[in-house]
């Protein structure tokens, strides 16, 4: 039956190459860590693209809760962290996958590093990853503020500050950022959201493909 | 059109093997070893090890809950601000001399820039074909530099910062969450009259009397007006002496008030 449905749209669209892309490839035995246990090196990736779905899912949920605003943001908070089913462990998912995504990709980032695998033909593979990195570092970042507490505010101000200290566009880093050219409040709360949770993933999205679509047609890196 | 299935590729690319590209990879057959089909073999076994670092992940989770401080308060001028714990290495090189004050401008922008430019830039600073981390002993001194002063900093940053107030100026009082002791403000006093005219009273203690930094909430207290009044004249703690503006009289006043405002059981 699904050999049938599978052949009636193959017919039609001609899904195999995708489907190829996703699922029916070869693993090489270097990388897989049941031939070899020191391949779990290569599971690095994998596991950031896990945790990052994780945060995705969990920054829905936490959105369903979640208020942009500077009179609610922290109640809304407190709300989800006290009284919500399960809120507790749903912001702590997304806190600490915050953390153990960047661990994950910077040890991705390490294996890939010293195993000589941006060479080329996958320089340009290396180059999208980067911009990924930096693309986390920014929600990190953006996402820190969000519960409107102390701390929030407080190394947001210090983060903002460093970035009006660029020579010549500092000052416009920061009024894009903050919203205003003196006060962090509330226009930087509801950029922040925005740009934590549109912005960012969407261009974090694009990112992920071009990765993804270029590993496939490249294929992993031989063995060393 | 080509169909894919029957169609010969490199390795486990799409890069069929007919093509004449130069830098295409090696096919993994040409090395000695087992492949796997992806699907469904290897990603069992791959969602194996994502089940066991899910339970890690959970556990950290339910041990930790996330943290939450009180509310952002912008009037507070003497919170310690402290970034993430993975941006704490740049907040750290920005405490010495050469990366701040006058030559911030190294600490917070040439030398991030410089490192993150170099990362994104290497396989084009690192273009020899060799693979080998000890064949190619700069790249790779570099990175462990690298990584080595990126722990460093981290390791210093969390051993100059005073966690102990840290914690303190983070808790969530009992103002913050709204819940006021139940105290029957006299309005029509006298004392609080003179406390509402005194700027050194309200600008610590709030006109509201709810406290603020650093002054405790007066709602509430458990001080006798003797007790009010040694404290107003001498100070305590953060208090500074002698900071009342006024006649005796209306300083008895005051302290009579301020000892009225106790909660009711």
């Amino acid at each position: 039956m699904l050999n049938k449905i599978y052949d009636w749209v193959d017919e039609r669209l001609d899904i195999t190459p995708i489907w190829r892309d996703i699922a029916d490839h070869e693993v090489p035995e270097h990388v897989n860590p049941a031939h070899h246990f020191s391949a779990f090196v290569y599971c690095f990736g994998g596991l950031t693209f896990f945790i990052t779905v994780i945060q995705v899912l969990s920054g829905m949920f936490l959105t369903m809760y979640y208020v942009p605003d500077v009179e609610n943001a922290w109640k809304s908070v407190y709300y989800l962290q006290n009284e919500v089913a399960f809120g507790e462990i749903v912001r702590g998912m997304h806190h600490w996958g915050a953390s153990l995504v960047i661990v994950m990709m910077f040890l991705h980032t390490l294996r890939v590093f010293f195993t000589g695998s941006y060479k080329k033909p996958r320089e340009l593979n290396w180059i999208v990853g980067v911009g990924i990195f930096g693309v986390m570092l920014g929600l990190g970042f953006t996402g820190y503020l969000l519960p409107w507490d102390m701390k929030a505010l407080f190394a947001t101000k210090v983060g903002i500050e460093i970035a009006a200290s660029v020579p010549f566009i500092g000052e416009m880093i920061k009024v894009l950022l903050a919203g205003d050219a003196e006060i962090l409040g509330a226009a930087t709360l509801t950029r922040f959201f925005a740009i934590h949770v549109f912005f960012l993933p969407a261009v974090l999205f694009a990112l992920l493909a071009a990765h993804f679509i270029m590993i496939r047609r490249q294929g992993i890196s031989g063995p060393l | 059109m080509q169909r894919g299935k029957g169609m010969k590729f490199v390795g486990d690319s799409r890069i069929k093997s007919n093509n004449r590209m130069p830098n295409k990879p090696k096919d993994y057959s040409e090395y000695p070893g087992k492949t796997e089909a992806f699907w469904p073999d290897f990603l069992l076994k791959e969602w194996m090890v994502g089940a066991v670092f899910l339970i890690g992940y959970l556990l950290l989770t339910v041990a930790h809950p996330s943290p939450l401080e009180g509310p952002a308060d912008p009037t507070n001028a003497s919170y310690i601000p402290l970034p993430d714990w993975y941006f704490l290495f740049m907040y750290q090189l920005l405490k010495y001399t050469y990366a701040s004050g006058p030559y911030n401008v190294i600490g917070a922008i040439i030398i991030p820039g410089l490192a993150f430019g170099a990362l994104a830039l290497v396989p084009f600073l690192d273009t020899t074909p060799e693979r080998r981390p000890s064949k190619r002993p700069l790249p790779t001194a570099f990175m462990l530099l690298a990584v080595a002063s990126m722990i460093y900093l981290t390791w210093e940053s969390v051993a100059n910062h005073d966690w102990e107030a840290a914690k303190a100026q983070g808790v969530i009082t009992d103002k913050d969450l709204g819940l006021l002791p139940n105290v029957e403000i006299d309005e029509s006093s006298p004392g609080y009259e003179i406390f509402q005219s005194q700027a050194s009273c309200i600008g610590c203690h709030g006109g509201d009397l709810t406290g603020g930094t650093g002054a405790p909430m007066l709602l509430g207290n458990e001080l006798t007006a003797e007790e009010v009044k040694e404290i107003v004249i001498n100070g305590r703690g953060g208090m500074p002496a002698g900071a009342f503006d006024g006649t005796d009289e209306e300083l008895d006043q005051l302290a009579e008030f301020i000892a009225s405002l106790k909660e009711e059981k």
